[in-house]
């Protein structure tokens, strides 16, 4: 090879003529080994996620045609107990003399059922706390209490007391006609 | 293992100093990259690496699979479909798995046809030799338990014919593979002891690696001369020289791994094995996978069941005296014009083999089958104990790098 195809002629043998290319092919190399690692964990880690079977149960059908007024039906959505409880006029009474600005959730009890569907109260059941299931009918307040750590709901199932944040949670639900609700 | 009274070199700087000085495991990884490696190696060298790789993809689709797979007899198959229609790319990770052993395969057979033409288990790598025989059998062990696991037709008609090798054993035979199974035929028992091997056997295999890389280190790599490394002028640090060739090697191995799983990905399969398990009906034509066929064909070829399953057993125990039958002085088949022939033959023989494991036992492959297994212990057996005294070999080079 001639001395003049090179551009620095005094570097010798071992030596690295010009290292920003050596830096260059490094860091290219490198950056590509990076983001092909990143695409074959991808599949890893989604595989995971709830597959298309589990998502497949989102939404579910009751039949809430033999609920009494004052009893509760529990229903499955999601592998969670969702509570669909029928109030009297006594109890939808109580829920809506209750102060909402006292209340550490605050929330109406129109905001918590369906218009001309006030006597249907339709929550998860799941205890805002620590994910144990409230027992109804028991508390001070008229609505669940929770056997785990002692917070209680009012038959709005808003949190009156005990160590849960906030109320239990109203899934996305809607009546289809009288006596079905479509749950998620 | 090491001497808590030797000195030790002072701590360094940095967090990693730090750590250093406590456990030594950044002098362990630099004593991985500064591994001294003969500067000659070709690809064929790459093998081992491919290998590890391998087995590295084996494990992690394997646990992954594993999250959402059922060794239960009535939910085995559905959860195979399961994995691959509902589980996000679970079809990637089960075809990625299956068509994963059989790059395994061919990956270690050709380490293991590379070791027979250098002759790499000669003095003084007999044990490394030996620690891949036994990985070898971990691995067969493994893949046939893992193909029993979807609970298909092959899995089940294959398991049965498999654990009936035991039940040859005279007197005492019925019993053992009665414990084997867990039962008197392949059923929920078999199933789920399987299962739980399946998953333990890889990570034996990992440790067998470990020590395989051990002793590999110990007296370092083998080359295409089979000439001892003998000065500095003879060897180039494993990284970056072979880590990039490696990586090289690993590109065009992943190349063809992804054409099989996105193009053929049940090429390598049996398309019975996508009929649930029915202890009533056995397929009419059981073939094992591709890897198992040439060892299928010698336990055929033999007419008495009991001998049959010897013989398969012996076609890899002859493995472990290899270093010994071998009895050349010279290591690399490059010198060993006689032993080069009939290297080939060998090859051509097992291929060949592996083509009679495919066909149905009937006419001429019988025959050929039994020519063919015959000729493969009259190599081992024969053929390397006569040519290594009689052969006039090549002028061996005083050194490697002597070497053209």
């Amino acid at each position: 090879m001639a001395k003049d195809s090179t551009k620095n002629t005094s570097c010798g043998d071992g030596e690295v003529c010009d290292p920003s290319k050596r830096d260059f092919m490094v860091l290219a190399a490198n950056g590509l080994g990076v983001v092909g690692a990143c695409t074959v964990a991808w599949p890893l880690i989604d595989s995971m996620n709830p597959s298309q079977d589990v998502l497949a149960q989102s939404s579910v059908e009751v039949d809430i045609s033999s609920v009494q007024p004052g009893q509760q039906k529990k229903a499955m959505w999601r592998g969670k107990p969702i509570f669909v409880y029928r109030r009297t006029p006594q109890q939808i009474a109580d829920a809506n003399k209750v102060d909402v600005a006292s209340l550490r959730d605050p929330q109406t009890d129109k905001e918590r059922t369906k218009p001309n569907h006030e006597e249907w109260l339709v929550v998860v059941g799941v205890c805002t706390h620590l994910g144990c299931i409230p027992i109804v009918g028991e508390g001070e307040f008229g609505g669940w209490f929770c056997p785990c750590h002692g917070s209680q709901y009012d038959i709005a199932g808003r949190i009156r007391k005990g160590p849960a944040p906030q109320n239990l949670v109203v899934p996305p639900y809607e009546f289809i006609n009288d006596k079905t609700i479509r749950i998620g | 293992m090491s001497d808590p009274l030797a000195p030790k070199a002072p701590q360094e700087k940095g967090i990693i100093g730090w750590i250093n000085y406590r456990l030594p495991i950044f002098d362990f990884t630099k004593s991985l990259q500064d591994y001294l490696t003969p500067k000659n190696l070709n690809y064929f060298w790459s093998f081992g690496s491919i290998a590890g790789v391998c087995l590295m993809i084996q494990i992690i689709t394997g646990i992954v699979l594993a999250m959402h797979y059922t060794p239960q007899t009535g939910h085995a198959f559905e959860s195979v479909e399961h994995i691959m229609r509902d589980v996000n790319y679970g079809w990637l990770l089960r075809y990625t798995h299956a068509v994963g052993a059989s790059m395994f395969f061919v990956t270690v057979y050709i380490h293991i046809f590379r070791a027979f033409y250098y002759g790499s288990y000669k003095n003084p790598r007999e044990l490394l030799w030996f620690i891949g025989v036994i990985i070898l059998l971990a691995m067969m062990a493994a893949a046939f338990m893992g193909y029993v696991l979807p609970w298909g037709q092959m899995s089940l008609w294959g398991a049965t014919v498999i654990t009936s090798f035991f039940d040859k054993i005279p007197v005492i035979g019925t019993a053992i593979g009665t414990w084997l199974r867990g039962g008197f035929s392949v059923d929920n028992a078999t199933l789920n002891r399987f299962f739980a091997l399946h998953y333990l056997v890889p990570f034996i295999i990992l440790g067998l690696v470990v020590i395989h890389i051990w002793a590999l280190h110990h007296h370092g790599s083998s080359n295409p001369t089979g000439v001892e490394v003998k000065s500095k002028k003879d060897v180039i640090p494993f990284h970056p020289y072979y880590t990039i060739k490696d990586c090289f090697g690993f590109g065009v191995f992943f190349i063809i791994f992804a054409i099989f799983i996105f193009f053929i990905p049940n090429y390598l399969g049996h398309p019975d094995n996508y009929i649930p398990a029915d202890p009533m009906v056995t397929p009419p034509h059981i073939v094992p996978e591709w890897y198992f066929l040439p060892f299928y064909a010698i336990l055929r070829s033999i007419p008495n069941a009991f001998l049959g399953v010897v013989a398969m057993f012996s076609s890899i125990a002859v493995l472990f005296f290899l270093p010994w039958l071998d009895t050349s002085k010279v290591r690399s088949g490059r010198y060993r014009p006689v032993f080069k022939v009939f290297f080939w033959v060998f090859l051509v023989d097992v291929l060949f083999l592996g083509f009679i494991g495919e066909s149905p036992a009937e006419g001429w492959y019988v025959v050929g089958g039994r020519i063919a297994t015959l000729y493969y212990f009259f190599h081992f057996l024969v053929l390397l104990p006569v040519i290594g005294k009689l052969e006039t070999t090549r002028p061996v080079p005083a050194s490697l790098s002597e070497a053209k």
